[in-house]
């Protein structure tokens, strides 16, 4: 039994799988209920199902901000603002510009959305330029697109909420009619599955964590460090683009200020919670995913017990101190001096 | 700056590429001025008073701005200044209308707080070495939830809430008479508020510690290159920290700077401040990599990001998002300007 607790301890998702269930059990015992998943109206309904649902944005981001942070050591804080402006680009193909309100749209539903996700690999290839090849750090040339894509998404609607009240645009972000399964749900294992077929049948896995590493060395072993880090900064638009058509759909239109708002916190958050080293390299795939929806059924935890969504960010940055203070190698040698200390210690006593 | 060109000129020097960085800012500024009075002269932007707007407005910025160049400097960046100032206005005006504290025991408070604020962020960047950019987006996010937490209404400052504060924002300084210009009846001599007192002394202060103290050719060894400053045997970790203390402490003061501009508190105010002080940082010929930056650069680059502002502002056809927009693209020009001295620097010395 010790010997399986301890391997355990030694897995990458070790620290992930434990905040998940001290989540799970705090909601156990406050909520009883919270457990229970049912059938309403042919669909299937419950906090569960909720976490799950709502958690798809932030699990979606979180697979392409794993990347950015394994292969560059730094993090993509514009994709809140990169939804922001999928949202807005993909429903203005919908809607034509300056419209607020339509019930039918003018292009069909899956062109406005293709538009939407390109938007966002428009945005990934942006900052994968300013990094890869002009060697800015990550943080501060994807700031740029942090302040600038919500603005021109509010250009793009004319400063307005563009509402698309006609059905199946309703669909990626609620149900498709007959399918007891919120979609974001599956468009989220979709991306999973795709990101996993991409990372583990070809060799991009592998080029990414060892740029990750040694970004001169791979070089010098005949790796296109400027490319992979290009490439994973594009996936990452990527999949902010994704994310915003799903919350876009969520709410049926395009709100350019208050999509993704927050989101590049949560997708960080993730990637921290998941066990990967925000000093870039190795990355863990699972870990980021099971820490998205940690961080979902945080939220949704803070807002059942009543506090305001404007208040709930004070928990989650008190999280993420927590969270990189334990990851930091002082820290960690720290507590590996105090344990050899500890058994030097006891042996001197024995 | 005549003055150096023209000594290194003297000198039979060629000026050095961080130099002319600081020249263009300061010819831009010249330039996007003179455009302003050519294209909206009609609608007074020639005035002198337009000019000391620009001052009183963005007094909070600069003194923002300040600390963030420190920050810099040493080859990190503060981005929870933003909400550090939403939380600072939201305590005074909260505090002056609902608590009926008075303004001095309010003001002593923010300060204590700014200081507690950048002790927190400083050791852990410092001396826990975890990236200053998690750091400080964590206390960004604390920062405007605390706001939240403390009040989620908008809170304004009146006449009955102090009225000492009160006297202190409304007080005009004029200046002499021959500035004015004719307005419709009377002569209209221009005036300034003491908060542009207050930051310009401010500016001047930190100019002359960066320049003269050992603390602030610390801070430029720190950012030069922090292994041989380490070998140089200066306290690189404390120097950080008090870095970080400084920029917590001079946005406190911004923050009341600020407050006297608006008035008011809510949760949603200095949002995309961090944005500004960085972007006029960056412009003002501050490296993002560290050790290299002058005050005198960062006071041009608040008057640039104020300057875009008052265009967009007085064109008053163009969406406000348009200023924020077009800052970034600043931003954006700036930062590949930087990368390209930072290559012609590195060709040079192979």
């Amino acid at each position: 039994m010790k010997n399986v607790w301890n391997n355990f301890k030694k897995n990458p998702l070790f620290l992930p799988i434990i905040c998940m269930i001290l989540v799970l059990l705090i909601n156990l015992f406050k909520d009883p209920g919270f457990f229970s998943i049912g059938v309403k109206n042919g669909v299937l309904y419950g906090r569960l199902v909720d976490v799950l649902n709502r958690g798809s944005e932030i699990a979606i981001l979180a697979i392409g901000q794993t990347l950015v942070v394994a292969v560059s050591a730094g993090t993509d804080i514009s994709v809140g603002s990169v939804m922001a402006l999928a949202a807005c680009g993909g429903c203005v193909v919908l809607t034509g510009y300056g419209n607020t309100s339509v019930t039918s749209v003018i292009a069909p539903i899956g062109l406005g959305i293709f538009v939407g996700i390109i938007y966002g690999g428009i945005c990934g290839c942006i900052n994968g330029a300013m990094v890869a090849k002009l060697k800015v750090q990550p943080m501060v040339a994807t700031l740029i697109l942090y302040t600038a894509a919500r603005a021109v998404g509010l250009l793009l609607c004319n400063n307005q909420i563009s509402y698309i009240r006609y059905e199946p645009y309703k669909y990626l972000g609620n149900f498709f009619p007959g399918c007891p399964i919120p979609t974001p749900i599956l468009v989220t294992i979709l991306m999973i599955v795709l990101a996993q077929l991409i990372l583990k049948k070809t060799s991009l896995g592998l080029y990414v964590q060892s740029v990750g590493i040694n970004s001169r060395a791979s070089k010098i072993c005949g790796i296109d460090s400027e490319k992979i880090c290009f490439i994973c900064y594009v996936i990452c638009g990527l999949c902010a683009g994704v994310a915003g058509m799903i919350a876009s759909s969520r709410i049926y239109s395009a709100d350019s200020n208050n999509i993704g708002l927050n989101y590049e916190m949560d997708s960080i958050l993730a990637v921290a919670l998941g066990g990967n080293s925000l000093a870039g390299g190795k990355f863990n795939m699972a870990g980021s995913i099971i820490g998205a929806y940690t961080i979902q059924a945080i939220t949704t935890t803070l807002l059942a017990m009543g506090v305001s969504t404007d208040q709930a960010p004070v928990v989650k940055a008190i999280i993420v101190v927590a969270i990189v203070t334990i990851q930091a190698p002082v820290f960690r040698s720290w507590l590996e001096k105090r344990r050899t200390e500890k058994k030097l210690a006891k042996e001197a006593v024995v | 700056m005549a003055e150096q060109i023209r000594k290194a000129a003297a000198r039979g020097k060629r000026i050095s590429g961080n130099n002319l960085l600081l020249l263009i800012t300061i010819l831009l500024f010249v330039a996007m001025y003179a455009a302003g009075c050519v294209i909206y002269g009609a609608k007074g932007f020639t005035h002198f008073q337009t000019f000391l707007n620009l001052l009183i407005t963005n007094a909070g910025l600069l003194c923002v701005t300040c600390g963030m160049t420190c920050v810099m400097l040493t080859g990190g960046i503060d981005i929870s200044v933003g909400s550090l100032i939403a939380m600072d206005c939201m305590i005074l005006a909260d505090g002056m209308t609902n608590k009926h504290i008075g303004a001095i025991p309010l003001i002593i408070f923010v300060m204590v707080i700014g200081v507690v604020f950048g002790l927190v962020q400083g050791f852990l960047v410092s001396y826990m070495q975890i990236q200053p950019f998690i750091v400080t987006m964590a206390g960004m996010f604390f920062g405007r939830g605390m706001t939240a937490v403390i009040n989620t209404q908008q809170v304004s400052i009146t006449m009955d809430s102090s009225q000492t504060f009160y006297a202190w924002a409304n007080a005009k300084i004029n200046l002499p008479a021959f500035l004015g210009y004719m307005g419709r009846r009377k002569m209209i001599v221009p005036f300034i508020r003491p908060t542009v007192i207050i930051a310009l002394l401010v500016c001047v202060v930190i100019a002359l510690v960066l320049k003269y103290t050992k603390f602030g050719r610390v801070l430029y060894a720190v950012g030069g290159n922090e292994s041989s400053a380490k070998m140089m045997g200066l306290n690189v970790k404390r120097a950080k920290l008090e870095a970080y203390v400084l920029s917590s402490v001079l946005c406190s003061i911004g923050a009341i700077l600020y407050c006297m501009n608006t008035m008011t508190g809510a949760v949603t105010q200095a949002k995309g401040f961090e944005m500004d002080a960085i972007a006029s940082a960056v412009i003002g010929g501050t490296l993002l990599t560290g050790g290299v930056g002058t005050i005198l650069g960062s006071f041009f680059g608040v008057l640039i990001t104020g300057t875009i502002t008052t265009l967009v502002m007085t064109n008053g056809k163009l969406l406000s998002s348009w200023s924020n927009i077009l800052t970034a693209a600043l931003l954006c020009f700036f930062i590949l300007l930087q990368s390209i001295f930072a290559y012609i620097k590195n060709r040079a010395t192979r």
